[in-house]
């Protein structure tokens, strides 16, 4: 018989060996004379234990992670391709390992079950059945199920996507034509569930920006994904030439009469652009200049017409909603949090990886009993949630609930869910002059609070940590970080701040310490 | 990009390039990508040809080139060897990698050894936060990067190896 096993196909499967797992399965296969079909799936989302090679038994996948080179002979010596069998990398059933088991996966409900790139394994798992629903809707049905799920914005921004959906089918577009931008530019550090989506289930994204264009009434789509992605634009770029080829894109998509064309543009290494007005800029081909807002993109927005500019997560929800109901997703979370956010838990940390959960449980709960505290064993310090303008979280702040709100009311943001963990090697000072230095990198240079803000923000900082006039500098770095945050054009230099003014609120002891040392020194 | 694949600078070629991409919409950053895959780098002789093709003056184009990091104006080495500086690698050591590649190479960030083989980057962020510290090579990504096995991928560059794959 043939056996048929799933090895990992996604950037960080790839990056601990996946590629050469899958060539030297069928190689030694061949020698033992074991019959094999390798299949490229695209990951499960837990990166401890990748890769993982599932093999396909009446009971379900059987799971042996992380397998390394040196693995496969003694993998084959105990028959792995049979599935329940003993050996030191056997994980068991793979949809009972509980951090799997105890996730709500609502938008990644294939990942790591199917082929990326193939439709037919999309269509066999509830694929396009959102946009089947959607083609039998008039426009104000399908924005109206969006605002009734209770999605927002899950780039950061947390704005209702039903109500910019809203505004764009709304307004009149001067040259009649309409646009949905996606938004994959995904520069936060901690994240990855946007690749994660384009990389291993590319189909849900072309469908929900099918559904958005239906909904809105526009025929162009963009998804403008960053450079430093190459696997997720060849993945979309395969998808959406198989969705052509099988009329889910183009002129009359499944006899509808609908209109939607889909294009991948690149971006360029610009952090800035995911900055969706900078976004806009770079798309029509110019420097990403952050525009001044009003006018929303929504209603002026790609080469001047009304646009709907969504992250790809928000996007990647829709086929959920309009397959499964809008009730259905908004019946999770709590507050004005409803549904899912895809957790990236990411930096020191034990398991790290995709943790889609409902809004609610604690900073905490997914920190330790998702994560299992840090990978060094060292005591866990300081978290910066929500990318490089997130804020660090101290101890008395973990047991905060994941959600939109509870976030902003201890000063912090929940932005595009990734949590990065420090142990207690983490010099506070220094994360805080990056969090400058990496404004000074990635500022668009319009104005002036960020251009030239973060600048000075590294000199106090680089002051401070040399112990000059520390009290006074100290001071006027508060100064700096308030004008940033008032003055600034966009959330760049507008939140640049957030970690900077963490560190120092919660972390005094780093600056203090290191000038207190940089002092000693110099007197020795 | 590694410029395995490069080929040297030929004014027809670009100009095809231009040519196959400049009615898109927005086609200006589609082209300098096209002509970066293909040359390595963009050269000047390419700024006026592209220049010229959408109507745009020289300085436009330069300034849509030296706003975004990935663009490049000067020959790279054989290799591009980009170590991630964000927090999550910060967060698994990556300032020390960042140090040990610098020392071994001996040469800074937007520098290429004097044997012409590596060009190293600075990057923010390869979304492989959860093994850190990262680094990529071409467009392969490595994960738990150390200084030992910096050394080892370093090393594998040097000589052009027979993979497997």
């Amino acid at each position: 018989m043939t056996y048929r096993i799933h090895v990992p196909s996604d950037t960080t499967a790839k990056a601990r060996g996946a590629d050469r797992i899958a060539r030297l399965i069928e190689i030694v296969a061949q020698e033992h004379n074991v019959d094999v079909e390798v299949r490229r799936n695209g990951t499960r989302g837990l990166y401890w234990i990748e890769p993982l090679v599932e093999v396909d038994t009446d009971a379900g996948r059987y799971g042996f992670g992380p397998v390394k080179e040196g693995d496969i002979e003694s993998l084959f010596a105990a028959e792995f391709y049979k599935g329940n069998v003993d050996h030191p990398l056997a994980v068991g059933l793979v949809e009972e390992i509980p951090y799997l088991k105890r996730q709500e996966r609502f938008t990644f409900s294939r990942l790591g079950i199917t082929d990326p790139v193939s439709l037919e394994d999309y269509q066999a798992n509830d694929g396009f059945k959102g946009l089947k629903n959607a083609i039998k809707l008039s426009s104000q049905e399908i924005v109206d199920a969006v605002k009734e799920s209770g999605l927002r914005g899950r780039g950061g921004a947390a704005f209702p996507t039903g109500i910019k959906w809203q505004t764009v089918l709304d307004v009149e577009s001067p040259k009649n034509q309409k646009y949905i931008v996606c938004n994959a530019d995904e520069g936060d550090s901690g994240t990855f569930a946007d690749r994660l989506v384009m990389e291993c289930d590319p189909f849900m994204l072309i469908e929900g920006m099918t559904i958005a264009g239906l909904a809105v009434g526009a025929t162009q789509g963009y998804i403008y994904c960053r450079s430093e992605y190459p696997l997720s634009i060849e993945n979309l770029n395969s998808a959406i030439q198989s969705a052509y080829d099988n009329n889910l894109l183009g002129a009359d998509i499944q006899g509808s009469g609908k209109h939607f064309d889909l294009e991948v543009r690149m971006g360029a290494g610009a952090y800035i652009c995911g900055e969706e007005t900078s976004l806009l800029e770079s798309l029509e081909g110019k420097r990403g200049l952050v525009r001044a807002k009003p006018p929303l993109p929504a209603i002026v927005g790609l080469f001047g017409q009304p646009t709907v500019v969504n992250n790809v997560l928000s996007l990647a929800a829709v086929p959920f909603i309009l397959d499964k109901g809008a009730k259905a997703y908004a019946d999770m979370g709590i507050g004005r949090s409803r549904g899912t956010l895809p957790f990236q838990v990411a930096g020191n940390v034990k398991f790290g990886g995709l943790v889609e959960l409902a809004f609610g449980p604690t900073l905490n709960e997914l920190m330790f009993d998702f994560g299992g505290g840090t990978r060094s064993g060292r005591p866990l310090r300081a978290v910066q949630v929500g990318g490089p303008l997130g804020a660090y979280l101290h101890e008395g702040q973990w047991d905060t609930p994941l959600g939109y709100e509870e976030f902003s009311q201890k000063e912090a943001v929940l932005g595009h869910g990734g949590v990065v963990m420090f142990d207690d090697t983490v010099d506070m000072s220094e994360q805080a002059r990056f969090s400058m230095e990496f404004c000074v990198a990635e500022s668009c240079g319009k104005c002036t609070p960020c251009r030239i803000g973060s600048t000075r923000g590294v000199e106090v900082i680089d002051r401070i940590r040399e112990g000059k006039n520390v009290e006074a500098n100290m001071e006027l770095l508060s100064d700096l970080c308030e004008t940033m945050l008032d003055g600034s054009l966009c959330a760049m230099g507008g939140m640049t701040p957030f970690p900077v003014q963490s560190a120092m609120k919660h972390f005094t002891e780093d600056f203090v310490t290191n000038a207190a040392a940089a002092t000693q020194a110099k007197e020795v | 990009m590694t410029t395995s694949k490069a080929v040297a600078w030929e004014p027809v070629t670009a100009q095809a390039i231009i040519d196959e991409l400049k009615s898109k919409p927005g086609a200006l950053l589609p082209i300098l990508h096209a002509i970066q895959d293909r040359f390595s780098y963009i050269p000047d002789e390419a700024v006026s040809l592209i220049a010229q093709s959408l109507k745009l003056t020289r300085a436009e184009v330069h300034g849509v080139i030296s706003f975004y990091h990935h663009f490049r104006t000067h020959q790279p080495g054989r290799h591009v060897v980009e170590v991630c500086r964000a927090e999550a690698c910060q967060a698994q050591g990556s300032r020390a990698l960042e140090a040990h590649a610098k020392a071994s190479l001996g040469v800074d960030y937007h520098q290429t050894t004097d044997d012409r083989n590596i060009t190293l980057e600075p990057v923010y962020c390869l979304g492989n936060c959860s093994c850190g510290p990262s680094i990529r090579v071409g467009d392969q990504i490595h994960a738990d990067v150390d200084a030992a096995r910096f050394d080892e991928i370093v090393e594998g560059l040097k000589t052009d190896r027979v993979e497997i794959m």
